[in-house]
């Protein structure tokens, strides 16, 4: 076993070593209980830095704020951005290759999305989520709030999975919501939710496989969902399933 | 909320909670927050497309603290916050430990507090926080070290002189 440093208890604690390291931390805790005490020290800063400041993530905007974020558009910024929706059309055209019809572009990014956000909360030790299950209401009116319309964090006991609670994300547009859960053997999956643009119609369930992240994707309504987990295929599309009847009972 | 939000705009509320936790104070914060959204707007050219716009932002709000602190500075007569504003009353029983917390935090150094907050707030990753910040990764690891220990130590009750052999 390679020496255990300073530096490397504190990327334990958060949440920064690859599992290999993180393994190796701790068995050496298990023989150090002063490396404990200090790991559970700068574990509780962290935690009481999130109960501290956390309530201000939900603090109405002042006016002063929502002012400044009206940006003068220059016209070459919008060229820009036009370049890059042609481009982003032109690599999802090539990636979907005629098999997806026009209407299917944003499911696409819907999924890579979603697995990227998986592969980053889902290990999360200290922290996987925002705001926890136990303040389950806050957390679905914030989430609808931000993202502009009534979200649901569907409940998957009958799958096995609990709810963890969720977090805002940052998507293309508008912000997107993650809601996480676990099983008892402490497997996790998450949901991805963002809006849909009006003109994309309900799809059927999509699968694909993103950085060994498996994901059951659709549109319905006005939402995008992505349900992302290392389960096998069948055991995550008898969840996905779960998740749809919750979702239009 | 309108069609066309800006990406930058996903980024506010923790824009807010990181001015929060760094000045002490909410309406200080928000004017931080404000100068801050003003200089990303006017240097959004700069900003390179696909990479982190979150990491962008704070950099910049880090540049734009300093130099307010500079500015204040040069008017003593405006004084630090000696204990920082409890955003909203926290429900739990450790209302007396977060309390204490704010109080500590606004002793720290500022570089240290910088540091603490953007990993363990904000949960960037070293990289993220050196790029954020301009220093040199091992600067992060260190700093965040004494902070961390510095932290714990005034939270313990430690006096403050066996923390000159920190350094």
């Amino acid at each position: 076993m390679n020496a255990i440093t300073e530096d490397m208890l504190h990327a334990y604690v958060d949440g920064q070593l690859d599992p290999a390291r993180h393994a190796e931390v701790e068995a050496y805790l298990s023989a150090h209980p002063q490396a404990v005490e200090k790991v559970t020290a700068y574990r509780k800063q962290n935690e009481m830095l999130h109960a501290l400041f956390d309530p201000a993530l939900n603090e109405p905007l002042p006016a002063a704020l929502r002012r400044g974020t009206a940006p003068p558009r220059p016209q070459w910024l919008r060229y820009a951005a036009m370049l890059g929706t042609l481009a982003l059309g032109i690599t999802l055209g090539y990636l979907g290759r005629g098999s997806l019809s026009a209407s299917a572009v944003s499911p696409l990014a819907l999924y890579k999305q979603a697995a990227f956000a998986h592969v980053a909360f889902a290990p999360e030790v200290l922290h996987p989520v925002e705001v926890s299950a136990q303040q389950e209401t806050h957390l679905v009116n914030w989430l609808s709030k931000r993202l502009g319309a009534p979200v649901h964090a569907p409940h998957l006991a009958a799958a096995g999975f609990d709810l963890m609670g969720g977090r805002l994300l940052p998507d293309e547009a508008r912000p997107a919501a993650q809601f996480m859960y676990q099983d008892s053997r402490g497997q996790r999956l998450t949901l991805y939710v963002k809006r849909e643009p009006k003109n994309v119609s309900t799809t059927a369930f999509r699968f694909a496989k993103e950085d060994g992240v498996r994901v059951f994707y659709w549109v319905d309504r006005d939402f995008g969902y992505a349900l992302s987990g290392e389960l096998p295929r069948a055991e995550l599309l008898r969840v996905a399933e779960v998740v749809y009847k919750q979702l239009n009972p | 909320m309108r069609d066309n939000e800006h990406p930058i705009e996903a980024h506010i509320p923790r824009l807010r909670r990181y001015a929060r936790a760094l000045t002490g104070e909410a309406a200080r914060a928000d004017d931080l927050v404000q100068d801050t959204l003003e200089r990303a707007w006017s240097k959004l050219s700069l900003w390179r497309h696909g990479s982190d716009l979150r990491a962008w932002l704070f950099s910049i709000m880090h540049n734009v603290y300093l130099n307010q602190l500079d500015a204040r500075a040069r008017r003593p007569e405006e004084a630090l916050p000696e204990a920082f504003d409890i955003p909203v009353a926290p429900a739990q029983e450790h209302a007396l430990e977060i309390r204490d917390l704010s109080t500590a935090l606004a002793q720290l150094p500022l570089e240290y507090r910088e540091v603490l907050l953007l990993v363990g707030l904000e949960e960037l990753r070293y990289e993220e926080a050196a790029k954020v910040l301009g220093v040199p990764l091992g600067t992060v690891m260190s700093r965040l070290a004494r902070g961390r220990e510095r932290l714990r130590q005034i939270l313990s009750g430690t006096p403050q002189t066996t923390l000159r052999r920190v350094k």
